[in-house]
């Protein structure tokens, strides 16, 4: 595919957002070489491991003999849907009946697999539908053409004249499977991208369909397969015993008990900590609690979370590095005689993803064999080959599915993939599989930082924001990573200022403001990355500054959105389906709203609780989106329903705290997530759109917890500025 | 020692420690690998499996007290009542990792066996101790819904 015109399309597209910019800055600069390299076809050197090379059509797509369309996933399946998602636009052009689709993760190739908006392989940023769109399709069109030619071929009739339905080639009375033709289709030449007519959106049969079941399947049944599911023959299993505080190095260590218990085979330093090998998993744990272990905090982080945020605090009223400024927002503040000033607080929270972190690893000499789920391919390939001292080509990675990510499996220091490679090669030739328990995930760090706000507004006679200053102090997630070269310019990394630097909201005069601290603690993207903070602040503000003007929050919010038609439709929207100031609610109930732009896509939420003394229940929400064309409507909403729920957890309970250096919570008894009977009702409403698909599985995250917070606001007349939202 | 064990109705010798967690034993003694590990505290439900008909953490059930039960995991679900979840579960898509749902289905079968009428109520309570990240609730909560209809209309019907 021809990636300027991709880019072309996408930045055409009515809002993009900031990180999205980014990427296509990114991808745009630095990477363009690269990408105009990649489509379709993937590059002629690079052989797909993972099908029979007789039977592919390109890099996406083969088709066996017994009927069979074989699709290669270059995203990681982690339950979004991306299974789903890509194969969907590739039957689609292809004319493939749905039931004959099956799909598996493509193996470790950035020259075939890259993410067309990172120009790396990997999935996030709610990218993997918006930069594969086109080039899905083309796969899909150029397969179905090589079917064409080759019936073509074998029937000696024009391929003008052959029509494609349901996988079936016909002619006249003459018919074909997609199977039938197969081999005789791969060996067709690939054709030229510019020589594929695709279908207009009035064409589609699959795509924006309702009923197309998932083809991520097994999980109903316990039928597929996780990392923590791998077994290979002669396998170890590996637990690590970390340094209780982040930074700490083992003194000394006695492993003697250890390796006395049964099931124990070896023990022994790593970078990371104490690696213990079994037989198996009980083992590995028992014989880790046997060990003693002396460690070194002469280089740990020591401090607690108390401390962390005071200092915040205190940075917020000190003035930061400029990270977005229109006219002089801090003269006409400094000039009015009525500032609102809030300041808001956000803990450190864990991805919790439900399947703990886990990675199989094999090493021989110099090369590696790997398999997990893989959300970095590229950035885990590079990382694992420079360890080893080898080169990309001995690094195979087999992804499989991932039990959540939410952000935790793309780390970028490849941290728990480094770690099982480290152990493994230690026992050259050995498979082993590192699995943390959900206390070595809850408390291994990368996590979604802690950050202070304040926020300062002025307002004009009609009670519209005049000029607003913004300071935002907290850890850059971007600093020392090898995306930080691309994503921190100026002493601003984009991620922390997100969602604010670009809100939509007109206001004349305004300033936002950067302190990047640095702190020992590890962190790292979560759901929805700074919007997780950033949009809670803006919406909280809104609403503060609405009932200060005496308006109602949605009016206020559509007069500062006059320039925006796509967030006004979508809040409109909402707030119609929600019966926004039409339908009554009962004694001790409130009504909130939130809207906000992230990964290309727009939501808005509103929401009822009920509050009952210091206790409140979030009742409903009805969220409306706008995301370009909703290529399968039914997971579009479920990505909506999982990224309220995801965003709800952490607007009620989620809270990583530190006592001096050590983190308090382990587990789910202390580090409390969202369960069935907290969950709202959830009703998604999807804007009918054309327009290319933009991100689905992020942006219904930010709006949920300011949505609440307004909520309770309507209910209590207090402002909530900080999360987890408590009453008392 | 050697411990039996009767698991989807076929019988086990199993030679592990009296302590190792019924989990470790399906999963990594027998290959049975639907019973997922989440917590290892109870806390969670991804290692729910029917012990008797209720519905059970493995994660803190020793082999030692597994002994002469009726184990029954995700892969041994026979009842008509699970049959029903699991084609809901398809149905609406319920399933998003996936990661934590054998342990709801698990929990959720047992439910409709022992209540074929639940209400958003009954479902809260039965269904709370099985969290899912991917926050499938909703999903979930319908899928109940849509299966217990069949046994409740039939039953009703009959
Ligand atoms: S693993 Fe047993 S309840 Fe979580
Ligand atoms: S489906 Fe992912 S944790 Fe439930």
């Amino acid at each position: 595919m021809n990636i300027n015109r991709f880019l072309k399309s996408a930045a055409g597209h009515q809002t993009v957002d900031n990180s999205r910019r980014s990427f296509l800055k990114v991808s745009a600069g630095t990477s363009a070489g690269l990408m105009l390299g990649v489509s379709f076809n993937g590059s002629a050197l690079a052989q797909s491991a993972a099908t029979d090379a007789a039977l592919e059509l390109n890099a996406f797509v083969s088709i066996t003999p017994d009927n069979v369309v074989k699709v290669l996933i270059k995203h990681l399946e982690m339950g979004q849907g991306v299974y789903t998602g890509l194969a969907t636009c590739i039957a689609e052009e292809m004319d493939a009946a749905w039931s004959q689709v099956e799909c598996e993760h493509a193996p470790a190739n950035t020259a075939r697999y890259a993410n067309l908006l990172m120009g790396q392989q990997g999935t996030g940023g709610s990218t993997a539908i918006a930069n594969s769109f086109m080039q899905m399709r083309q796969a899909g069109a150029a397969a179905r053409s090589m079917l064409v030619s080759a019936a073509a071929a074998q029937w000696q009739v024009p391929a003008s004249e052959i029509t494609v339905s349901n996988g079936i080639l016909t002619h006249g009375a003459r018919s074909a499977t997609f199977g039938e033709l197969a081999i005789a289709a791969a060996q067709q030449p690939s054709p030229d991208a510019e020589s594929l007519s695709l279908k207009t959106p009035a064409e589609f049969k699959l795509i924006g369909q309702e009923n197309t079941l998932r083809k991520d399947v097994g999980k109903h049944n316990g039928a597929a397969i996780y990392t923590q599911d791998v077994k290979l023959p002669g396998m170890l299993t590996a637990v690590v015993a970390h340094s209780p505080r982040f930074g700490g190095k083992v003194k000394s260590f006695d492993a003697g008990a250890a390796l006395a218990r049964h099931g124990v085979r070896q023990v022994f330093e790593i970078d990371s900590g104490i690696a213990v090998l079994a037989t198996d998993y009980w083992s590995a744990t028992k014989g880790r609690e046997l060990l003693s272990i002396e460690w070194d905090d002469s280089a740990a982080e020591t401090r607690g979370t108390a401390d962390i945020l005071q200092q915040y605090r205190g940075l917020v009223d000190t003035a930061g590095a400029v990270a977005e400024s229109h006219g002089d927002a801090e003269q006409t503040l400094a000039q009015s005689a009525d500032v609102t000033e809030l300041v808001f607080e956000y803990p450190y929270l864990a991805h919790a993803q439900m399947e703990p972190m886990n990675c199989v690893a094999q090493v021989n000499g110099t090369s590696a064999e790997m398999w997990y789920g893989c959300q970095s391919a590229s950035g885990d390939q590079a990382a694992i080959a420079q360890l080893l001292g080898t080169g990309i080509e001995h690094v195979k990675i087999n992804t499989v599915f991932a039990g959540g990510g939410f952000g935790r499996r793309a780390n970028p220091v490849s941290d728990y993939v480094l770690e099982a490679v480290r152990i493994a090669r230690q026992v050259q030739g050995t498979p082993v599989k590192l699995v943390w328990s959900r206390e070595d995930d809850m408390q291994a760090g990368y996590y979604r930082p802690a950050y202070v706000h304040k926020l300062s507004a002025s307002q004009d006679a009609n009670g519209k924001p005049a000029a607003i200053q913004i300071r935002v102090a907290g850890q850059s997630i971007m600093a020392g990573t090898s995306l930080g070269a691309m994503m921190i310019s100026n002493g601003i990394d984009i991620t922390s200022v997100e969602g604010l630097s670009d809100m939509s909201y007109d206001i004349p005069e305004r300033q936002v403001e950067l302190h990047s601290t640095q702190v020992g603690i590890p962190v790292q993207w979560w759901r929805s990355v700074g919007h997780t903070h950033t949009a809670f602040s803006k919406e909280v503000f809104i609403d503060a500054l609405a009932r200060k003007a005496g308006a109602d929050p949605v009016a206020y919010r559509l007069e500062l959105l006059k320039n925006n038609p796509r967030e006004t439709a979508v809040l409109q929207l909402a707030a119609e389906k929600a019966g926004w100031g039409t339908t009554q609610l009962p004694a001790g109930w409130g009504r909130g709203v939130a809207v906000h732009t992230s990964f290309g896509s727009t939501v808005a939420e509103i929401v009822d609780v009920s509050v009952q003394g210091n206790n409140f229940k979030v009742e409903r929400v009805v969220a409306a989106i706008d995301c370009g064309i909703a290529v399968n409507p039914s997971i579009v909403r479920a990505q909506v329903e999982s990224a309220i729920a995801y965003g709800l957890s952490a607007a009620l309970a989620d809270e990583v705290t530190l006592t001096a250096g050590n983190v308090d919570q382990t587990n789910f008894h202390t580090y409390r997530v969202l369960r069935m009977n907290a969950m709202p009702s959830v009703e998604t409403h999807i804007v009918p759109s054309t327009n290319p698909p933009s991100g689905v599985g992020e942006p219904g995250t930010p709006p949920i917890a300011p949505a609440v917070a307004n909520a309770l606001a309507a209910v209590t007349g207090r402002t909530f500025t900080r999360l987890p939202l408590k009453l008392a | 020692m050697p411990y039996l064990l009767t698991i989807n109705g076929q019988s086990h010798e199993i030679d592990v420690e009296g302590d190792m967690p019924l989990l470790w034993v399906v999963r990594e003694q027998l290959n049975l690998t639907g019973t997922k590990f989440g917590c290892g505290m109870a806390q969670c439900g991804a290692c729910t499996v029917q012990i008797d008909g209720v519905a059970t953490r493995t994660c803190v059930l020793t082999v030692a007290d597994s002994v002469g039960k009726n184990i029954v995991t995700i892969e041994g679900l026979q009842s008509p009542q699970a049959l029903a979840i699991q084609t809901a579960w398809v149905e609406l898509q319920v399933p998003q990792c996936g990661y934590c749902q054998s342990g709801q289905v698990v929990s959720a079968t047992t439910l409709l066996e022992q209540n074929s009428n639940p209400t958003d109520a009954d479902i809260d309570a039965a269904m709370s101790g099985n969290i899912c990240r991917c926050g499938t609730y909703p999903r979930i909560k319908a899928g109940i819904k849509m299966a217990a209809a069949q046994f409740y209309n039939a039953a009703g019907a009959a």
